[in-house]
């Protein structure tokens, strides 16, 4: 690789841009590898004997229970933005009796998955990628695996396992708590009929509906775990990352962003699959 | 590579032996090859202590005999097994023999003194609690650690960190303890006493030790066997005064700095 590098500096301009970018592109092909393997290992270590069921419940806790309030207010303010600006819009037609209609199913299938997602990326992701960085760094990674203990059965899949069981509950949660900020908009502040509401709700909310939010919720879940572990736990490998306490900073920036923009494109992809 | 005065690699009792290992690192001017083509083996039951300046491929060479890392090219034979073939299952196996001593410690911050300690017996062993604990007290009052047990790493000192590192590594009684300089940082006091459990527990377990350490001349009291690591290759000594013979320049110089000592040999060696 090297050796290639030092040829790259004897080539003209237009063609070392060439060839850098074909470097950059090895380089991408073998993170994406690495990554793959990544996530299988950490997949089939939730299978591996002996389970960490407390480290499970500590994971549950961390990534599930604390991230209860922060789901909850974000639920709340945007379902009752949601009923404001859905009254708004039907007010126009006529339809407001719309709006229970619009507001759940605009959460179940889209806000309540990708929210839900971002919020437990930005406030689990980030400390899981920042942990397991500050782990390999201080060789504590490199300790487990001298004592013959698998990292991933120890250290990882406990946290995938915790992550796919907890996004998926929470966003049920920001649904729930969604519906109910579009209802005190919408109905209590501007007066649309409450039995308009839950009738257009129960009338417009199919199972293919909920589904479709539980199968996005599920990917994002391993969407973000995967990519926030999985970045920590290559701290070192990462190209332009740098060493020590930066480069961890620096991974976990990249883990949230990654992790973000991998949601977004995520989301479109299962809607346009799965609608 | 050049072996002086004993060569190691034909001794039946090795218990790790390179053979022909190279191992390139990329650096921003380069390859940088901190082992080329070297030899030498570590003695069972022996301390081998790797020395040599910053940068030279000491603890490389400690990553690479546990497959923490795999070399260029060339054989990482322990046991007969070579390391770098080994996978999954098969090289958690070889690992079992092994404890190791981390420069930083390398301690569970979320984990207390007591519970780093039994990780090992918890992970590797089927053992019941009440054992557990019996066994763990028992390491950490020959360590004179107890009175720390619920502590958390944060809360200890480097040279405590140290013998909890220690503790943990020689919790399953291995075959061969690796120490990656195991005195960094430590005043001397704490380097003495970090030098005499190591011969305390040598002495009751009899592993076989590999010590890569910078603390130089102090560290070859230790030492049965002497590896020099220079530029890629490698030298292997019977003895610190065996290393004065050597025909090489640099390692001439070494020798005056080291036993002649500090800035004298500086004077008279160079």
């Amino acid at each position: 690789m090297l050796h290639q590098q030092n040829h790259q500096n004897e080539l003209p301009g237009f063609l070392r841009r060439i060839a850098g970018l074909g470097n950059y592109g090895g380089y991408l092909l073998t993170d994406l590898g690495r990554m793959g393997v990544y996530l299988f290992r950490a997949l089939v270590g939730v299978f591996r004997h002996p389970f960490r069921f407390r480290e499970l419940l500590k994971q549950l806790n961390f990534i599930g229970t604390g991230s209860v309030a922060v789901i909850f207010f974000t639920a709340l303010s945007s379902g009752m933005v949601l009923g404001l600006q859905g009254y708004y819009s039907l007010n126009k037609f006529g339809a407001e009796g719309a709006l229970g209609s619009a507001v759940s199913l605009t959460l179940i299938m889209e806000l309540g998955p990708v929210l839900t997602a971002l919020m437990v990326t930005g406030r689990a992701g980030s400390a899981m990628c920042a942990e397991i960085g500050i782990m390999r760094i201080s060789e504590q990674i490199d300790a487990l695996e001298c004592m013959a203990i698998d990292p991933f059965r120890y250290l990882i899949s406990p946290k995938f396992l915790a992550a796919l069981i907890s996004v998926p509950l929470l966003t049920a949660m920001f649904d729930v708590v969604g519906i109910f900020g579009g209802y005190v908009s919408g109905v209590l502040l501007m007066g649309v009929n409450p039995g308009a509401f839950f009738s257009g709700m129960e009338k417009s909310v199919t199972n293919h509906d909920i589904n479709l939010g539980v199968i996005k919720s599920f990917v994002f879940a391993l969407l973000l775990v995967w990519i926030c572990t999985g970045r920590g736990f290559f701290v070192q490998s990462i190209r332009g990352a740098g060493f020590g306490a930066e480069s961890v900073s620096r991974v976990t920036t990249q883990a949230v962003v990654i992790s973000s923009i991998s949601v977004l494109i995520f989301d479109y992809l299962l809607t346009a699959i799965l609608l | 590579m050049t072996v002086q005065h004993k060569d190691t690699a034909d001794t039946p009792e090795a218990v790790i032996r390179f053979v022909d290992v190279t191992k390139s690192f990329s650096g921003s001017k380069g390859p940088i090859t901190v082992l080329n083509k070297v030899n030498f083996s570590v003695p069972r039951g022996l301390t081998t202590v790797i020395a040599g300046g910053s940068g030279q491929g000491k603890s490389v060479t400690l990553k690479l005999v546990l497959g923490l890392m795999t070399p260029d090219s060339g054989q990482i034979l322990v046991d007969g097994k070579d390391v770098t073939r080994l996978r999954g299952e098969e090289l958690r196996k070889l690992r079992t023999k092994f404890g190791v001593l981390f420069q930083g410690s390398a301690l569970f911050d979320s984990l207390t003194v007591f519970e780093n300690v039994a990780m090992p017996l918890r992970e590797r062993v089927r053992m019941q609690n009440t054992e557990i604990e019996q066994r763990v007290m028992a390491t950490l009052e020959q360590l004179e650690l107890v009175g720390h047990e619920h502590k958390f790493p944060a809360q200890l000192s480097g040279g405590m960190k140290k013998r909890v590192g220690l503790a943990r590594a020689l919790q399953l009684d291995p075959e061969i303890v690796l120490f990656d300089e195991p005195t960094t940082g430590l005043d001397p006091i704490m380097t003495s006493e970090i030098y005499n459990l190591f011969a305390r527990t040598k002495r009751r377990i009899g592993y076989t030790a590999v010590i890569v350490s910078h603390d130089i001349p102090k560290v070859f009291d230790l030492a049965d066997q002497i590896v020099l690591l220079n530029k890629g290759e490698v030298d292997v000594f019977a003895s610190p005064e065996e290393i004065q013979f050597s025909t090489k320049p640099y390692i001439r110089e070494f020798a005056a700095r080291i036993l002649v000592g500090g800035s004298q040999g500086d004077k008279n060696g160079a």
